[in-house]
């Protein structure tokens, strides 16, 4: 049925919801795309899918927290990888694109030396997913409660956050880095920061990922980077970017409705094989509804006829 | 207040193209005073800036400001003493952000920068009532992002920014010179109004000579990277644009507007 397609594509489009919320940190915010991407949404991946795999040993009572500890372990490892992209960009002046890339490649390694093998299997272990089945008495959407919970948190925290003095010079870093610099601010930390917190978010989403599908493998990253920016421009596209809490929302639910097109073209017969492909489409004409995003809402504006909020 | 000895910049260094930009300068600013600098393009006048700021290291030399040496601190750290406007209007704002945002993180330079909220209720007041100063009704228009400014507005905006925490110095180049004249008049206005503070050393650097005279208590003339001209008093109420030409044989016609 359509409709269950629909309610799938939402639960999985709430976790790269937070995939995308970190992306947006790096591309909007900080305006570099950053391909670490790629490798440090495996990285929370293997971390989390380990530390689930760990806590079955343990008591039945604390696996539940165990596996609340590897989504946090997810996060604190994304912003690792974050960070030595920000430092090899930084302090060794490589591009930012490069400095990406070169992180996304050594820390394929680091994930396999994580997980000790290629893939892990999380079917029959506990997961903040099963938790929240067993708790909501078989509900057979909670995971589209838990996904909820979570994005609306992550949102709530980051906005917080875009809001404080720190947030203030963050985001003028991707604005202007000669003003943050004659504002007594040093870009590079700022860089260090966004970029850390960025790729925490990724490895959030990765981590929240494995637990999901029941599974962590190294391969699970090609092309997450594409997916989160798609995300970004077609929510903003779509939802608009007027104040900074419409704009982190639009970015949640552009990932969503990324994840929708995907399930219903899945729905429609298109064979899972040219997924990529079809992605790297979305992506292109997202990118070009970006650049046409200024004609587009001017249109809106006339076709209004001189609405004051048009 | 600023003191600069022996400071010299090379550009290009070992390189066929090397050009020595300032060659030993000396010079001493006092606080209270606004001084306008001239010279034609490539006299130096704006890497004399851009060393005093710390964009670029310079190669021998010191740069004392208020009793401590700023020769080898990061830009960044120097910029709490400093504020700055640049010539282009888009490179002293945040664009994508608001007006009031964008006075928080200049007026938050000489704070610490943590979790705190970007801007209170008393920030928000303070902007307000000092905004009003400008008379351009920017006031009103606190949560408007700044793209939405013209550039004449933006460079008051800036040149508020660059005021607002109360820095030592202030280094202004040639932040007129993309306005329209009226908008130009107008931010000169408020250079004026904010230059007149006495704990504060203003450098203007401007390619209008009639400008460079009736502003400020003192003018520099810049030559080859070095200071050929510092007169003030009564030698600078007696200098007149046509004696200036004169004396210094400048060829530039744009200095004449």
């Amino acid at each position: 049925m359509l409709i269950v397609t629909l309610l799938e594509a939402l639960e999985l489009g709430l976790i790269y919801s937070i995939l995308a919320l970190g992306v947006f940190l790096s591309f909007r915010t900080l305006n570099t795309p950053d391909l670490t991407v790629d490798g440090s949404i495996v990285t929370g991946a293997a971390i989390s899918a380990v530390v689930c795999t760990a806590a079955a040993d343990l008591d039945p009572a604390v696996q539940g927290v165990v596996c609340i500890l590897g989504l946090v372990l997810s996060f604190l490892f994304g912003m690792g990888a974050g960070a030595i992209t920000a430092l090899l960009n930084t302090k060794l002046k490589i591009q930012p694109l490069l400095a990406g890339i070169l992180v996304m490649l050594g820390i394929y390694s680091i994930n396999l030396r994580i997980q000790g093998k290629a893939n892990i299997n999380l079917s029959s272990r506990k997961t903040i997913y099963s938790m929240m089945d067993d708790a909501m008495g078989g509900f057979r959407w909670s995971a589209i409660v838990l996904g909820v919970l979570i994005a609306a948190v992550v949102i709530i925290l980051m906005y917080g956050f875009l809001k404080t003095r720190l947030g203030f010079a963050l985001r003028a870093t991707g604005d202007n880095e000669d003003m943050v610099r004659a504002a007594g601010i040093s870009s590079d930390r700022m860089k260090l920061l966004g970029l850390s917190v960025s790729n925490g978010l990724v490895g959030l989403a990765g981590g929240m990922l494995a637990q999901y599908q029941g599974y962590s493998d190294v391969g699970m990253g090609t092309g997450m980077v594409v997916i989160g920016l798609a995300s970004v421009i077609i929510g903003e596209v779509l939802f608009g970017t007027r104040s900074l809490m419409q704009r982190l929302i639009a970015v949640a639910l552009g990932a969503v409705v990324y994840r929708m097109v995907i399930g219903v073209a899945l729905y429609l017969g298109m064979p899972p094989t040219d997924l990529k492909l079809v992605s790297a489409v979305i992506v292109t004409i997202a990118l070009a509804m970006g650049m046409l995003g200024e004609n587009f809402s001017l249109w809106k504006k006339k076709s209004r006829g001189g609405d004051k909020n048009a | 207040m600023l003191k600069i000895e022996h400071l010299t910049k090379i550009f290009g260094k070992g390189t066929i193209n090397e050009m020595t930009a300032l060659n030993d300068v000396n010079f001493h600013g006092s606080a209270g005073d606004f001084i306008t600098i001239i010279g034609s393009n490539g006299a130096g006048k704006s890497t004399l800036m851009n060393c005093i700021a710390g964009v670029f290291p310079a190669e021998s030399g010191t740069i004392t400001l208020d009793g401590i040496d700023i020769t080898k601190m990061p830009e960044h750290k120097r910029a709490k003493y400093i504020g700055r406007v640049f010539q282009d209007p888009m490179k002293g704002t945040a664009f994508d952000m608001t007006i009031e945002e964008n006075l928080s993180i200049a007026y938050n330079k000489i704070r610490k920068r943590g979790l705190q909220a970007g801007i209170s209720k008393a920030d928000r007041e303070l902007f307000q009532e000092k905004l009003s100063l400008l008379g351009m009704g920017l006031e009103d228009r606190m949560k408007e992002k700044v793209r939405l400014l013209s550039g004449g507005q933006r460079q008051a905006l800036t040149l508020f920014m660059a005021v607002i925490a109360k820095p030592k110095l202030l280094l202004l180049d040639e932040h007129t010179a993309a306005l329209d004249p009226s908008a130009a008049r107008k931010v000169l206005e408020q250079t004026d109004y904010f230059a007149k503070d006495e704990k504060l050393c203003t450098m203007m650097i401007t390619h209008n000579m009639k400008a460079a005279l009736e502003h400020g208590n003192r003018t520099i003339l810049m030559q080859g990277g070095q200071i050929k001209m510092d007169i003030r008093g009564r030698e600078r109420e007696e200098m007149t644009v046509e004696k200036l030409i004169e004396k210094f044989e400048i060829d530039n016609d744009r200095m004449l507007l």
